[in-house]
């Protein structure tokens, strides 16, 4: 996946983030989404390790080792930012206090099924956030590429991999397309830059709806 | 009884885990972990068979990596093991038994320990494989977990302040499961970056109640 596909996958999904929200961005492609936003876009950063109001990458000067992201990179606080510890972190988490959950999945199902933690055959030893997160985000707007690096889809009829959670994925973003979840199955909703519908279903592991917004004619 | 929380040197205060301990370490990896603790852990005590609830094992030969190397750890209770490669290999090796939770049901888990609750339901983890040998209940519609409060023996967190009652301040994101982890144990010590003279703490600022910590020790 080049620099490119994946900056074209945040840029789209930026898109979907609206002033005031409380937003929590994942690793990968979501994490590319600060740099995209400008000052005014409003948001909220919450990571899970207890800060709301994340702020940009500290220069060497402002480098604190106590503060640091979900990722374990540093990161600063904005004015108005809060801290708190884990358990009231993952409450505004499942409580359904944050608006949107921005993460990377190895599989989406068609019903919305997110698999994003483990690979059969790959040691299962680390979950993090993820389930909780996409339970409990309000949105939930899934960045990924259309396929695997082997070409597999990534969007499939059935998860092969082990759940996150059944029927999570409010939104999916392709480097290709827009998907969205309605009557709990995904519907194509946008096609990106050249894409086509064909080359989407070529590209897609099961088949879907379409009903496309007038966006690109916009 | 004293009006002062006993100041001890690490090496006094760890000798209270014994071998077949459960023992919390607080930290989201090694932000926030009490490192001086860990250290007095690996060169001064010999207990071993020890259950380790944290959200990582360290890093490799940092924090309790260290710990890990000595092969003193019997099962590590943790949300990712992943972030460090060497405790993915014992568990694989079958060295050490692993328990993976979700960080939020982690979490809470903890919490409940320290609040007296028995168990909670949470949707987190519904027809995963992480829920299985869980019980699951469908409340409202929704498949939740039935998770049980997760105790220790002891716990170790770290502050960067207390003072001499052992009330406790955290910094920054240094907080995260430290405050839990000081309510859920039989015993409680806290490394601490400094201690002020009590009353030196502003009440509304204090995070963890003294009632909570036995013993303070000071980083190094």
């Amino acid at each position: 996946m080049t620099d490119d596909v994946k900056s074209s996958i945040a840029i789209r999904a930026a898109q979907e983030l609206r002033p005031g929200e409380i937003v929590n961005l994942g690793i990968g492609i979501p994490n590319l989404i600060p740099g995209l936003l400008g000052d005014t876009a409003g948001v909220f950063l919450h990571t899970e390790n207890g800060l709301l109001g994340v702020g940009p990458r500290p220069g060497e000067e402002e480098l604190d080792p106590d503060l640091i992201d979900a990722a374990k990179r540093p990161v600063t606080a904005l004015p108005g930012a809060a801290y708190f510890d884990s358990a009231q972190s993952f409450a505004m988490i499942r409580g359904g206090h944050v608006d949107v959950a921005v993460l990377g999945a190895l599989q989406v199902s068609v019903a919305g099924d997110i698999a994003n933690w483990a690979v059969p055959g790959k040691d299962v030893l680390g979950v993090g956030g993820a389930m909780d997160l996409v339970v409990g985000a309000r949105r939930v707007i899934v960045t990924m590429t259309a396929t695997s690096s082997s070409g597999d889809p990534k969007i499939v009829d059935e998860c092969t991999y082990p759940l996150t959670a059944h029927g999570a994925a409010d939104v999916v973003v392709t480097e290709h397309a827009v998907f969205r979840l309605r009557d709990a199955a995904l519907v194509l909703t946008e096609l990106l830059g050249s894409a086509t519908l064909e080359g989407v279903r070529a590209e897609t592991g099961a088949p879907f709806d379409v009903d496309l917004e007038d966006s690109r004619a916009a | 009884m004293t009006a002062t929380k006993s100041t001890v040197q690490p090496e006094e205060a760890v000798a209270v885990i014994r071998s077949g301990d459960t023992v919390m370490v607080g930290g989201f990896g090694l932000v926030g972990a009490p490192l001086t603790l860990i250290d007095a852990l690996v060169e001064h005590s010999d207990a071993d068979d020890l259950t380790i609830v944290s959200n990582n094992i360290g890093e490799p030969g940092r924090g309790l990596g260290k710990l890990l190397r000595q092969g003193r750890i019997k099962r590590g209770i943790s949300s990712y093991f992943t972030s460090n490669p060497e405790a993915v290999a014992a568990v694989n090796a079958g060295e050490i038994e692993a328990t993976l939770v979700p960080q939020g049901t982690f979490a809470e888990a903890i919490r409940a320990a320290g609040a007296g609750i028995a168990g909670f339901l949470t949707p987190v983890g519904a027809g995963t494989l992480l829920a299985e040998g869980k019980e699951e209940l469908v409340v409202d519609g929704i498949p939740h977990v039935l998770e049980r409060p997760i105790h220790a023996d002891v716990a170790l967190v770290y502050a960067a302040r207390a003072d001499e009652l052992g009330n406790l301040w955290y910094r920054r994101t240094a907080r995260n499961f430290n405050p839990l982890m000081a309510t859920a144990a039989r015993v409680t010590i806290a490394e601490v970056g400094e201690i002020v003279r009590t009353g030196e703490l502003d009440a509304e600022s204090v995070h963890t109640p003294h009632l909570y910590v036995d013993e303070l020790v000071l980083s190094r």
